[in-house]
């Protein structure tokens, strides 16, 4: 089912002062398509769960409308959404089985949508066979590793077979290897079912990795909505820029002037704009060491981890960190002449940012 | 090293180990001694045989089975009472916003009150005298109902009264338990109940109820024994002859027979004490057995 949001916002009066009000979703504009697994990214606190719970019904818009395929269900309370959603703290009774925990939400159907007992096991085997928990039916939460207790939370939230599947950071309480491989899982259930899913989260490489589109948002504004390797290669701003990315960018304080962009003396691209004070953002991945080379850093250190090289170096017109991070092929030779090292720069690599309101500037 | 430690331990312990074994432990086992002497004299502290006499006497003393009659009604109507009203309460505190602090504050209030001063003023609303018919009377005679005497007037309305106070005396602090404890559910089971669709019986009935169980029972556990220990309550509300009101309690008829008008025996109060822990005890092993399959701690 698409989901199509109009001009969204949800206002709260702010916790710590009664008078001031906190814009915590600001005038969503989109439509995310069907059938696709979308990743909801940006810092904490910046209205990513405000908006999953606007979606699911928990919380209801101050104005605009939210409309599943052609059905607008802004007033509609939760139960009658038809959406599934897995809690952060995935939010298992405790009480109860894992069978009875993936039953209840079939037990909750009354009148006609009621299914027989043996329809019900059913439904419940197969959304636990999906998420493959089926050989652990008769234990209960607390007997599980956080991650099997996260594909129950899934398998519950999928029983109903709903429209939509709402995950709210179903990443953030694992540990690393576990998070890898339940980020594979979701893709694959979210494969198998079709089912369009929507996931928040704060950590941009589980977005990047598996989502269909990812939507970046900022203290309640939209950034940036596309495929994760577009909104990578090509961010509007310099937030999204710094956002993405792993090591993150490495940001310097340029200029433009006749229409090349200087960082100190150095020559790092062309604009076609008017002279002015810009941000330059150069990916870790854009450095080719090269005698000729028109940048100039001075040389730190080298770091190998695994299969990548890192050059270390600094530079003083850098804001975004003490170093400059550059990752280059492990057998690059490097030139190293009275520790300043000199790179070529992939121009696609490149993005300079307007000074004043941190737009790139194209072209 | 270590049995020097264990030395030290035992002998920071030693004040209040002296302090339990006079006043708790030999009391405890000195009631069990009593109770199996036969024909104790207070005065001369002797006695004529051992044996089970004192308990044959207690149980068929029909003040001691009023007692018992009237404290099993006791118990029985209020506990169960008293934790639903509670429970019913803490449920409509929990959903209200506005006032919610002003109202618990009103309906704790009674438990920093002093039994014995809310028992007169009871008396006072309840009592019919030569002067007043007291202000229920009053109220049940604009309704024109005729004046009840729940003080003096017939068992029935005695005992009315009684578990009505006993209720409201209790209630405080069974609301405060639950309210705190219906607080510390997380909302998000029931964010999730939410966008499940389950109603509110259900809410309430599947995951309200499991996840304060371990509150509720020691609630109930607690409210038993507190009922069957019932004694001050009662002579707040029908003075200190209990018998001649047929409103004695276990407790009452323990004390009587130590120090009332009929008083002086403490092998028969110590058969009836026992025949009370027995009781208490009974209950309490049901209580637990039956809690091990509705109880749900995490």
């Amino acid at each position: 089912m698409k989901i199509v949001l109009e001009h969204l916002t949800k206002k709260f009066i702010s916790r710590h002062n009664k008078n001031e009000i906190v814009t915590a979703v600001n005038d969503f504009d989109f439509e995310i398509p069907d059938g696709k697994l979308i990743g909801l990214l940006g810092p904490s606190g910046c209205g990513k769960s405000t908006t999953l719970n606007l979606i699911c019904g928990l919380e209801t818009p101050t104005s605009g409308k939210i409309y599943f395929g052609d059905l607008d269900v802004t007033n509609l309370p939760p139960e009658n959404r038809g959406v599934g959603m897995v809690f952060q703290n995935y939010a298992l009774y405790p009480h109860l089985s894992v069978r009875a925990n993936i039953l209840f939400p079939l037990e909750n159907l009354k009148g006609a949508d009621r299914l027989s007992k043996e329809a019900m096991e059913e439904k419940a085997m197969e959304a636990a066979k999906l998420v493959q928990i089926d050989e652990l039916m008769e234990r209960k939460p607390n007997e599980l590793s956080g991650g099997q207790q996260q594909r129950v939370a899934i398998a519950r939230a999928l029983v109903k077979t709903p429209g939509v599947l709402l995950l709210d950071e179903p990443l953030s309480n694992l540990d690393a290897r576990l998070r890898l491989q339940t980020r594979e899982q979701i893709r694959r259930i979210q494969k198998e079912t079709g089912i369009t899913t929507i996931f928040v989260t704060h950590d941009q490489e589980e977005a990047m990795s598996i989502s269909d589109l990812i939507i970046v948002m900022k203290a309640g504004i939209l950034q940036q909505m596309g495929q994760p390797q577009e909104v990578y290669n090509d961010p509007v701003n310099l937030f999204v820029a710094q956002f993405l990315g792993n090591p993150a960018i490495n940001v310097f304080d340029g200029s433009v002037r006749d229409h090349k962009v200087y960082i100190g003396e150095d020559c790092v691209g062309e604009r076609n704009v008017e002279d002015q004070e810009v941000s330059v953002g150069i990916r870790p991945e854009a450095f080719i060491p090269d005698e000729k080379g028109p940048f100039r850093c001075v040389f730190d250190r080298v770091e190998t981890t695994g299969r990548d090289t890192s050059i270390v170096c600094h530079n003083e017109h850098c804001v975004s960190d003490e170093d400059v991070r550059a990752i280059v092929a492990a057998d690059e030779k490097l030139n190293n002449k009275d520790g300043i090292i000199r790179f070529s720069l992939k121009p696609y690599k490149v993005h300079v940012f307007s000074k004043k309101d941190e737009t790139v500037i194209h072209e | 090293m270590n049995n020097k430690n264990n030395l030290k331990g035992w002998l920071y312990l030693l004040p209040a180990m002296i302090f339990i074994g006079i006043f708790m432990v030999y009391p405890l086992f000195d009631v069990f001694v009593y109770s199996f002497e036969e024909g104790y004299n207070f005065a001369s502290q002797t006695y004529q045989g051992i044996g089970l006499y004192n308990y044959s006497y207690v149980l068929h003393d029909p003040y001691f089975l009023q007692a018992i009659k009237n404290t099993f009604i006791l118990v029985i109507i209020t506990v169960p009472l008293s934790t639903t009203v509670a429970l019913l309460i803490s449920l409509a505190l929990n959903s209200i916003k506005k006032l919610k602090d002003l109202f618990q504050t009103i309906f704790f209030l009674p438990y920093v009150t002093n039994t014995l001063a809310v028992g007169l003023v009871f008396m006072i609303l309840f009592k019919k005298t030569a002067y007043s018919e007291g202000l229920v009377n009053l109220l049940l005679n604009s309704f024109g109902i005729a004046s009840i005497d729940f003080i003096e007037g017939p068992y029935w309305a005695k005992m009315f009264v009684l578990c009505f106070y006993t209720i409201w005396i209790v209630l405080p602090f069974k609301i405060l338990i639950l309210t705190s404890a219906l607080a510390s559910v997380n909302k998000d089971y029931y964010n999730v109940a939410r966008v499940d669709g389950t109603s509110r019986w259900r809410i309430f009935y599947k995951i309200t109820l499991p996840m304060i169980s371990p509150s509720l029972f020691y609630l109930v556990i607690t409210g038993f024994i507190g009922a069957f220990k019932a004694y001050s309550d009662v002579v707040a509300l029908f003075g200190i002859d209990l018998n001649a009101a047929g409103m004695n309690t276990i407790v009452g008829y323990v004390y009587d027979m130590l120090y009332g008008n009929s008083g002086g025996y403490p092998s028969f109060a110590s058969a009836a004490a026992l025949i009370l822990f027995a009781i208490v005890l009974t209950i309490t092993v049901i209580n637990l057995l039956v809690s091990r399959k509705n109880v749900h701690y995490q």
